[in-house]
């Protein structure tokens, strides 16, 4: 009897770890939790195109959290994007993803939120557009978006490619960014993993083979190590990538990385769109800009300072099809990823009160059509447009959530 | 009533070098550390941003990154027959405030002292006999040597990626490097920066005259660099405002950019800014103390209770804290006892200005972008004809050249209009100058103590300062000054003005905010206030730590040695302290 009682005991303990794995895999954190607010407590303002909607809280408080909700009650939630209460949950909750989760790892995850310290935290009414406040018609977006259904194994593909792609299709939810979204805000999936738009005007780039924009010139090495630390010797992770770095990848196995790595190089390369020539005064303008503005850190070659400063040149991330991640770390500055493998969490300034939308439009164009770079030109309105997004949002950085909650 | 606050294992005083790197050694070692800066909270983003760090009227001029005179000063008098007045602006020197505390705003020079410098006293003595040193000169060896310091000096250079050349690995002499130092266990760990039109001109005119002149360490990194815990550091990109200005490139090291990125991460480390530290609260025995008594900045008062508690502060702070909260018995000029407040010593610099045919170029530059020799510093010649102790190197530093403050004129320039105009754009680009860094003895009229009849901000008797280099340090400056004359005129200038240090010594033109002593180190309890772990004689569960242990002054920058110190001191705590708390030393 005792040793039964202990054997079930550990058990749980395991499960409770994987659980806690598993929640970090899915990033459930960043979304969860508003900024200076308990972790796991919601409230958090995600901005779609519909409106606002506020995340809820996922501590096990039985009024306002999900202590109530059984383990029936959560796999329902994460398989079908039905509440407790039978309501449809907005799909801003990445449940078309949570859904290829098999029920022993939506019931460790359960057994992980249930260890949490439950928050009396009830979040904000939604500020959605008429008439999308009624929930029912969520039914019909599920109808035409949404497959309900566990990852299936192919088994045309070696086990760390299915592993690889279950963490990314599933529960990392990676394409909730990276892929382009349909004017009902589903992903579109003719266009998978090319590339989409990440909130609150940052740009989340191609994760295809493609060379120019995508992962076509990144090693399953380089994917690993970005993913550990939020840099490698080609870039370093901006805005919400690295607090996807510092909240859920740096905390995966190696064995993990490598196999998302593996499945991501697998995605057939996209074709970029053509870039036109650009005008050589726009040119002559931005390489004025970059010498008096960048090239302390950058370095006159754009190759950047190894370990310390990112390249520029010849830069996938630098040539993304669309520019409002560059546009927001010009203006607002970013800091890198900080973990422990790479402790420093350099920080570039921002430029916005220096640099007027024109030249920022400039320097951009440049710096992503020299050095073997060719990219579409940035446009001041581009630009205009970031900058008030980032009078209504704030830095990105800012909502960091300290490592010291894990 | 002070709010009585919980208790931490150790509570540092100062938030600056010395402080961080203790900090980073003591919480390895699991204790619970806490550090109180009086200024503000500082960041290389967004406080030293490339943005907008390069302001010279902000920062040079109006002193951004120092300490605020309204709020701390200290008074001033050359001998004790004078009254003493505060000191209202910053001058002659320049005490950091804020998190890195001067570790932000200073050049990267980064010197270690010479074997003989710990030494001073009796290696003086034993060469040219007890009558060689005037019997009002009070300066004594350290009670450590340098090659008890040498694994921490290592440790701090590796620390801060300095960039040099050795001269002295392990007794093997390199070339290039300065053949007058102490061996090293390894080279530098980055290679020297490039080197300047001027240091190149330097270069050559010393070797011409029989000199081996050497690139000067620099705490400025010539490559980016990861430092031993793992910190990352930009490369510099010469732009020449180090010196009054954050490094916004993370080249200069700093806490900032070598240490706080791991040591704020620790759960078992904190800090608070805009405190003000006023006491060291002793029990009743007077031999043990409780904790510190700080105000914040809206003037409230609280208990910081600690079972250890190491002053990190600047020179003066760390002096006027032990006389506030009576450690260690106060020197008294008169009799020559007492300890506290003992033994100040400055520097003393001087300058020579050439004026060439050369393009120099001199706003690139780095803090400690410079040449060097070091012939003419400590007992490196023969002092015997010469009747003083001490000396200096000599070095031509391109540290930058910003408009309003970093310019020279030939002495027959207009002093404005057209005229100066002119004289200005001949020369700015087409002048160097080859500056002496020299000693200061420490001698029985230089001291520091609690003012008489000044009050801070908070009612405590301001720290006072009674200071007048000694002959000794005038005759040996004269002598430097003609050696750095010789070299300026082997670079053939078109004309050149002498600088030479006048009597009696100013405290409203800047020199160098070199200050130390009041708490020096040393192996006697009746002349030094800090054994040689700088731990205090009288009340042991105090530690004091910074340039006010130096004796005396050597003819080098402090902050090698402050470093090393530091180290030092952390390493006795955790190995030997903690075992068996109390006394060091047994007197």
């Amino acid at each position: 009897m005792a040793a039964a009682a202990v054997h079930a005991q550990g058990t749980e303990f395991t499960n409770v770890q994987r659980g806690r794995y598993l929640a970090q895999a899915g990033d459930c954190i960043s979304c969860h939790t508003v900024k200076g607010g308990k972790p796991f407590a919601g409230g958090y303002p995600v901005e779609t195109p519909f409106g606002t909607i506020f995340s809820s809280n996922i501590t096990p408080d039985v009024v306002t959290g999900i202590g109530n909700w059984s383990r029936d009650d959560f796999y329902r939630a994460m398989h079908e994007g039905r509440r407790k209460d039978g309501q449809y949950l907005y799909p801003a909750c990445p449940y078309p993803w949570f859904t290829k989760m098999p029920r022993e790892d939506v019931d460790a995850l359960k057994s992980y939120l249930d260890t949490l310290e439950p928050v009396r935290a009830m979040a904000p009414e939604n500020e959605l557009i008429w008439p999308l406040g009624w929930r029912r018609l969520v039914a019909g977006w599920n109808l035409l978006f949404f497959d309900q259904g566990e990852y299936v194994h192919r088994e045309d593909k070696p086990d760390v490619w299915n592993r690889g792609a279950y963490l990314v299709e599933g529960p990392g939810h990676c394409a909730a960014c990276h892929t382009p979204k349909n004017m009902f805000g589903a992903s579109d999936r003719d266009k998978a993993m090319q590339g989409g738009d990440a909130g609150e005007a940052w740009y989340a780039p191609s994760l295809t083979a493609s060379e120019r924009d995508g992962l076509g010139t990144w090693s399953v090495n380089d994917i690993v190590q970005y993913l550990k630390t939020g840099a490698n010797e080609d870039t370093a992770s901006t805005g919400p990538m690295t607090e996807v770095v510092m909240n859920s990848t740096q905390h995966l196995s190696n064995a993990d990385l490598i196999a998302m790595a593996t499945y991501l190089k697998d995605i057939p390369a996209h074709k970029p769109e053509e870039v036109k020539d650009i005008d050589e005064q726009v040119m002559a303008r931005g390489k004025g800009l970059y010498i008096d503005q960048c090239m302390g850190c950058h370095m006159a070659d754009g190759k950047g300072q190894k370990g310390a400063f990112p390249p520029l040149a010849d830069s996938p991330p630098i040539r993304a099809s669309q520019p409002q991640t560059l546009i927001q770390v010009v203006l607002a500055g970013d800091f890198m990823a900080d973990p422990p493998e790479l402790p420093t969490g350099l920080a570039m300034p921002g430029f916005a009160w220096k640099l007027s939308d024109q030249q920022v439009a400039d320097v951009l164009t440049y710096v992503r059509n020299t050095w073997g770079n060719r990219a579409p030109p940035v446009d001041a309105d581009q630009v205009a447009e970031v900058r008030t997004a980032l009078h209504e949002h704030g830095p990105r950085y800012k909502r960091l959530i300290s490592q010291s909650v894990h | 009533m002070a709010t009585r606050l919980n208790p931490v294992d150790v509570v540092l005083v100062g938030f600056g070098w010395t402080a961080s790197i203790i900090a980073q050694e003591l919480t390895d070692e699991g204790l619970q550390v806490l550090a109180l800066e009086r200024g503000v909270d500082r960041a290389t983003v967004p406080d030293f941003s490339t943005t907008h760090i390069q302001d010279e009227l902000r920062y040079a001029v109006r002193g951004g990154l120092f300490q605020a005179p309204v709020r701390e000063t200290l008074s001033f008098r050359n001998t004790r027959d004078q009254t003493a007045l505060p000191m209202r602006h910053l001058g002659s020197f320049r005490p950091g405030a804020g998190v890195g505390g001067a570790g932000v705003h200073w050049n990267g020079q980064t010197w270690r002292f010479l074997p003989d410098d710990f030494v001073l006293r009796s290696h003086t003595e034993e060469r040219y006999g007890a009558d060689f040193i005037a019997p009002d000169i009070t300066i004594q060896d350290w009670g450590v040597s340098y090659d008890d310091l040498e694994p921490y000096y290592d440790r701090f250079e590796y620390l801060c990626g300095v960039s040099g050349t050795a001269g002295n690995v392990g007794g093997s002499l390199r070339q290039e490097g300065n053949p007058f130092e102490g061996a090293r266990r390894r080279d530098y760990p980055l290679p020297p920066l490039e080197r300047s039109a001027g240091s190149l001109m330097f270069d050559k005119a010393a070797r011409e005259l029989g000199y081996h002149p050497f690139p000067a360490p620099a705490a400025n990194t010539s490559r980016p660099y990861k430092n031993p815990l793992g910190v990352q550091m930009g490369q510099c990109t010469y732009c020449g405002f180090c010196e009054w200005f954050g490094c916004g490139n993370n080249s200069k090291a700093s806490p900032q950019s070598t240490i706080l990125p791991v040591l704020l991460k620790k759960d078992n480390f904190s800090y608070r800014s805009g405190c003000d530290v006023m006491r060291v609260k002793l029990d009743n025995t007077g031999k043990k103390a409780k904790g510190v008594l700080y105000r914040d900045l809206e003037g409230r008062e609280y208990e910081q209770p600690a079972q250890l508690v190491i002053l990190c502060a600047f020179a003066h702070h760390n002096v006027h804290l032990l006389l506030l909260s009576g450690i260690g018995r106060p020197y008294d000029p008169v009799s020559g006892t007492g300890v506290t407040g003992r033994n100040y010593a400055y520097q003393i610099t001087s300058s020579v200005e050439a004026f060439v045919d050369e393009l120099i170029n001199p706003y690139m530059g780095a803090g400690a972008l410079g040449q060097a020799i070091d012939e003419f510093n400590t007992d490196n010649f023969d002092h015997g004809p010469e009747g003083f102790i001490g000396g200096g190197y000599i070095a031509l530093w391109t540290t930058g050249g910003r408009p309003i403050t970093q310019h020279h004129l030939p002495k027959d320039a207009p002093k404005w209009g057209a005229g100066w105009k002119k004289a200005m754009s001949e020369n700015y680009l087409k002048s160097v100058s080859v500056a002496t860094h020299g000693s200061v003895v420490s001698h029985r009229g230089a001291y520091l103590d609690l003012d008489p009849s000044y009050k801070d901000a908070y009612g405590n008797p301001l720290l006072r300062l009674t200071f007048d280099f000694h002959d000794n340090d005038y005759r040996m400056s004269e002598f430097l000054t003609g050696k750095a004359e010789g070299i300026a005129k082997a670079m053939k200038p078109r004309s050149i003005n002498v600088n030479k240090r006048k009597k009696p010594y100013s405290i409203v033109p800047y020199q160098t905010t070199h200050n130390t002593g009041g708490a020096i180190m040393g192996d006697d309890p009746r002349t030094s206030v800090v054994n040689r772990y700088l731990q205090s004689w009288d009340v042991p569960n105090v530690f004091v730590v910074g340039a006010c242990n130096f004796p005396q002054n050597a003819g080098y920058n402090p902050t090698g040695t402050v470093g090393a110190l530091a180290f030092w001191a952390a390493d006795a705590i955790r190995k030997m302290y903690l075992k068996n708390p109390g006394p060091l030393i047994q007197t």
